[in-house]
């Protein structure tokens, strides 16, 4: 039996995806920048994902750019805008607990010039909307701030976050890397104040390859990627239309189960975090009733996340070591050590990640297995 | 530069007498086998006593060159310009394009050279000297930036009469040591750390085939430590030729050390069961030693009371040729040989996995031959589970 939860890494892809992707492989394979039949029938394809992906944020067709996915969104919404920016001022915040698409952009920028300002979180791993308010200048040209954290699953207050932004500093521009919430829960930018959003396929059982960055009409940024100018100059390279396409599709019905989903995750969750909680020598991060309800970071100390993570595996059970370091040499997850873990938490954190094709009975299935192989593990601590 | 030719010299090869052709014979083999993936036709032959590499345009310059600078037995490499014609005036005319090429005034102004010829033909209608000393003449025309200097030339250009005429001045180090195949064969104690593989590297350059055996430990270490050693075999077998790769699941037996004896022990035991297993392997593959990448006092395990233990369980010798090293030295050459990268990949090794924070520094062999008694009613049966169990994968 496979008993997958490391969703927050990837999805399988939905049945109809698969169809969508095949199709597009097989049969209409054209290049949308075709003046022939093939590829204006190509366009179409595009053309309705956009105006699919467009609804179900609220928001105008022209406002998707297509990208290779989230990391790229990232990259483009942090250099695209200190790029255009430049002149208006050099100050970027983002908080200390991006996602490194965000982080490692934002330290290049800081090696040429710009200054970049970090926001702490409370142990739950949430920034404040009041610090933030502190740290916002005039020549604050960028904020950065993940949804959904990744690693714990903490659903930041990006309403507040926006209101206070715009309040303070009507030019700067909000991006939001929503990678962990889109689909997962209801997101419109506009009414968010987000100025530019990321999104990627395969966190919603689209294809590997695909993603999006939303920029709002009025947002001014540079393209990353220059070229035969396609998606109105704004990034250039063939449309790539399966990929595209898959990605709606799976947009399309992740949508449609949305509140199911919810409540289905919901209770997966709750039953993995109940079950571990009685455990000894467990602890469960960012635990509130309000975060994400498809991620749970638990550490189970005294056992070493990578070790626990090759038992279950041997299980059939796939899971996250919930700490990117799986070394004495590397530094840890910068979440981790944002929310105050210590060493023995951030070396023993394993990530559950569920998605709506998983059940209540695989749940049990692991809390078994957990329960079994916990004490094992741990009659064979380092001493 | 177009080189046509590549003259391979050998240092050690040259003294052993009968044995001659068995080394050389193998020279080629492993030249050849070098070279296979790199683009280009290369014939490799011997000829009046030399080692050559006669290329057909077009061909890969550097990638033949970084090949050939991972043959053991190679001294030096010789790139080789070959002229058709014996007639004098082309090979002056060849001679003086050489020169300008490769000792062009804004890089080799100032610098001396001397003139070495060679004839294979007595018939030939100029001397040795002669021939020297008129094509010294032609360079200092074609190069008025270079001067003669014949005690302690800077440059020294050979020209060599054979069936075609050969120039030659550059002698590019070649790794020494003798051909892979000539000294036998031994297993390779191989982890992911920096030493082992630098110590595999070492023994297979006195011309030893190398075998290997790696412990792994699911799940304390996971198939991405395995797959790490799997590369820097890889990256050994670029110099020392294909590698049969044994791998030994080794849980339980630590497991059982673990449970059993005692905790500051535990790395000493622990070692003595990879000795013995590496033997057994030894003992299949018909290798005749085995090697570690022990060093003196680097850790506790490896003080000389701690090797006297670990040794204390191999009938075969044991070579350990970065005995006197520094870790400093250790980490140049495994940047040189291209292991130093991987091996610093942080994914943990069955050796750190359930270290003691105070192991013993200066075991003795007979308390520890007691503590192993601890495991005498699992030990035999876990032993030879991991030998049936353990994987084979043949690398290079």
């Amino acid at each position: 039996m496979e008993i997958y939860f490391d969703n927050a890494a990837t999805t399988q892809p939905y049945p109809a995806v698969r169809e969508t992707v095949m199709q597009m492989m097989d049969a209409d394979y054209g290049n949308p920048s075709s003046m022939h039949m093939k590829g204006v029938e190509s366009e179409r394809f595009v053309r309705s994902a956009t105006e699919t992906l467009a609804g179900l944020l609220r928001v105008k067709p022209k406002e998707i750019f297509y990208t290779s996915g989230g990391t790229e969104s990232n990259n483009w919404a942090l250099f695209g805008t200190a790029d255009r920016q430049k002149r208006k001022g050099r100050h970027i915040i983002i908080s200390a607990v991006e996602h490194a698409a965000v982080s490692a952009p934002a330290k290049v920028l800081e090696k040429q010039g710009f200054e970049v300002s970090r926001l702490g979180t409370d142990t739950f791993g949430r920034v404040d909307p009041e610090e933030l308010r502190a740290a916002m200048r005039d020549d604050t040209i960028l904020v950065s701030v993940m949804f959904v954290n990744n690693e714990i699953g903490t659903i930041e207050p990006i309403a507040e976050l926006g209101r206070v932004i715009h309040a303070c500093n009507s030019d700067t521009l909000f991006h939001v890397d929503a990678v962990q919430a889109f689909g997962k829960l209801p997101i419109y930018p506009k009414q968010l104040q987000i100025d530019m959003m990321s999104v990627s396929a395969h966190k919603i059982h689209g294809p590997k390859g695909a993603g999006f960055l939303y920029v709002g009409e009025k947002a001014r940024i540079n393209p990353l990627i220059y070229g035969g100018g396609q998606q109105n100059d704004m990034r250039s390279g063939t449309d790539n239309v399966p990929g595209i396409a898959g990605m709606a599709r799976a947009a399309e019905e992740i949508y449609s189960r949305m509140d199911a989903n919810k409540e289905h995750l919901s209770a997966l969750k709750s039953r993995l975090r109940d079950g571990l909680a009685e455990m000894e020598d467990v602890v469960i991060h960012a635990d509130l009733p309000e975060t994400a309800p498809h991620i749970l970071n638990a550490s189970f100390l005294g056992i070493r996340s990578e070790v626990l993570l090759h038992t279950l595996e041997d299980a059939g059970i796939y899971v996250s070591a919930g700490s990117a370091c799986s070394s004495h040499k590397r530094a840890g997850s910068a979440t981790l050590t944002a929310i105050g873990c210590s060493k023995e938490e951030m070396e023993s954190a394993v990530r559950f990640s569920f998605s709506g094709m998983n059940t209540i009975e695989e749940v049990d299935v692991a809390l078994d297995v957990i329960r079994r192989v916990v004490p094992q593990l741990r009659r064979f601590r380092r001493r | 530069m177009r080189y046509q030719s590549f003259l391979v010299k050998y240092a050690e090869i040259a003294i052993k007498g009968k044995n001659r052709h068995i080394f050389e014979d193998a020279l080629i083999r492993n030249i050849r086998s070098a070279l296979k993936p790199v683009d280009g036709i290369f014939h490799v032959f011997k000829e009046m006593g030399r080692l050559y590499i006669k290329m057909d345009e077009p061909y890969d310059y550097d990638g033949a060159l970084e090949a050939l600078q991972r043959v053991f037995g190679i001294a030096y490499i010789c790139p080789v310009v070959a002229v058709d014609s014996l007639e004098f005036p082309v090979i002056a005319d060849h001679v003086a394009d050489y020169m300008r090429a490769v000792y062009p005034e804004q890089e080799a102004s100032g610098r001396s050279f001397k003139v070495f010829a060679r004839r294979a033909s007595k018939q030939y209608p100029m001397d040795s000297m002669e021939i020297a000393s008129e094509l010294g003449g032609v360079i200092l025309e074609a190069c008025p930036h270079l001067h003669v200097d014949v005690h302690h030339p800077e440059i020294s250009l050979t020209v060599e009469l054979r069936q075609q005429a050969y120039i030659y001045s550059e002698n590019i180090p070649g790794p020494g040591g003798m051909p892979v195949g000539t000294n036998g064969s031994a297993m390779l104690l191989l982890s992911g750390g920096i030493d082992s593989p630098v110590a595999g590297y070492m023994i297979a350059k006195r011309g030893v085939r190398i075998d290997a055996v790696y412990f792994h430990a699911p799940p304390y270490t996971s198939e991405r430590a395995k797959q790490k050693v799997v590369d820097l075999a890889r990256q050994v077998a670029k110099y020392s030729g294909p590698i049969r790769l044994h791998v030994v699941n080794f849980t339980d037996i630590q497991l059982a050390i673990y449970e059993k004896c005692p905790h500051d022990e535990l790395t000493i035991i622990m070692r003595r069961y990879m000795m013995r297993i590496a033997e057994q392997f030894a003992g299949k593959d018909g290798a005749q030693g085995l090697i570690t990448g022990e060093s003196i006092g680097q850790v506790a395990s490896q003080t000389i009371q701690s090797l006297v233990c670990t040794n204390a369980v191999c009938r075969l010798p044991v070579f350990r040729p970065l005995i006197g090293f520094d870790k400093q030295e250790i980490v140049a050459v495994s940047e040189k040989i291209g292991t130093y990268e991987t091996s610093i990949l942080p994914y943990e090794d069955c050796c750190t996995i359930f270290v003691a924070k105070h192991p013993v520094t200066k075991p003795s062999l007979k308390r520890i031959e007691h503590s192993e008694k601890k495991l005498a009613d699992v030990i035999d049966q876990l032993y030879q589970e991991a030998l049936d169990s353990a994987e084979t994968i043949e690398i290079g």
